[in-house]
């Protein structure tokens, strides 16, 4: 009996755990003002290792704009999204540039979102994780914490 | 009577027009405002930062709210000049195409000190 109350505990708690992605304690700081100004700090687990890389080694062509670091800064960030990357082989191909978007763990998790949301003026990307899960800056990214009503679960 | 209400129209006049902005801040308030069109997300400061620098603004591609540039709104702003040469480096070529003068930054660092 004890154990089926463990079983049950652990089921309702083992999805909110996945909802919860703040950054490593470990997270140097040039990583949250460096690739936190235009975006979010995105967790580094959103993307395999070799995607990271194949990031940073195209700041210069960064979505559009020149996001080159100075080396030292490069360096520690590089370090960084090696040790705290996902697991390739459960958010599958990010595609080329590689997005975080085009995850297909992303992809199952936005399934039931209509492309309109995606275009509201208030979303306006992907990119902006904080438009709807208002909690993406400290980690929270619970769809019952969703900041437009409409999509509220 | 009259000169009650002269003077009451007087402290209204003077406050909606609270300290006119100073020669290089004029120029820094137009340069924000003016329309470079190199880039065609953001063809000019106020792409992001919208036209009233005393508001948060958006970033014109992620969506990202931006903290208002003014002084008077965010007291944060222009206090670390490493931070400033930054973001003026990576603006300025990206929405006027080149690099911004020391003049030009100037200017715009005085319209944000001065806006109210």
């Amino acid at each position: 009996m004890k154990s089926l109350a463990l079983l049950a505990l652990l089921a309702v708690s083992l999805p909110s755990l996945a909802d919860r992605m703040p950054l490593p304690a470990d997270t140097p700081a040039s990583y949250k003002s460096e690739c936190g100004s235009c975006h979010l700090a995105y967790p580094p687990a959103l993307l395999a290792k070799k995607d990271w890389a194949r990031t940073l080694s195209s700041l210069d062509r960064h979505f559009g704009s020149d996001a080159t670091l100075d080396p030292k800064a490069q360096q520690e960030i590089g370090r960084f999204l090696e040790r705290s990357a996902g697991d390739a082989n459960k958010l599958g191909s990010a595609g080329e540039p590689p997005r975080i978007s085009q995850t297909a763990r992303f992809i199952r998790k936005h399934d039931e979102i209509p492309a309109r949301y995606w275009r509201d003026p208030r979303v306006k990307s992907a990119a902006n994780c904080e438009a709807c899960h208002r909690g993406a800056a400290d980690g929270r990214y619970s769809e019952h914490d969703i900041a437009i009503p409409e999509l509220r679960r | 009577m009259r000169s009650l209400s002269i003077l009451g129209l007087l402290l209204i006049s003077l406050n909606s027009h609270a300290a006119p902005l100073s020669p290089p801040a004029q120029r820094g308030e137009a340069f924000f405002h003016q329309r470079f069109a190199v880039n065609d997300k953001m063809p000019a400061c106020t792409a992001c930062h919208t036209d009233n620098p005393l508001k948060p603004g958006q970033h014109a591609i992620t969506g990202k709210t931006i903290q208002p540039l003014a002084v008077s709104a965010n007291g944060e702003r222009f206090s670390d000049p490493a931070k400033v040469e930054k973001w003026f480096g990576r603006n300025c070529k990206e929405v006027v195409g080149r690099a911004c003068t020391a003049d030009e930054k100037a200017d715009f660092v005085a319209y944000m000190r001065e806006v109210r």
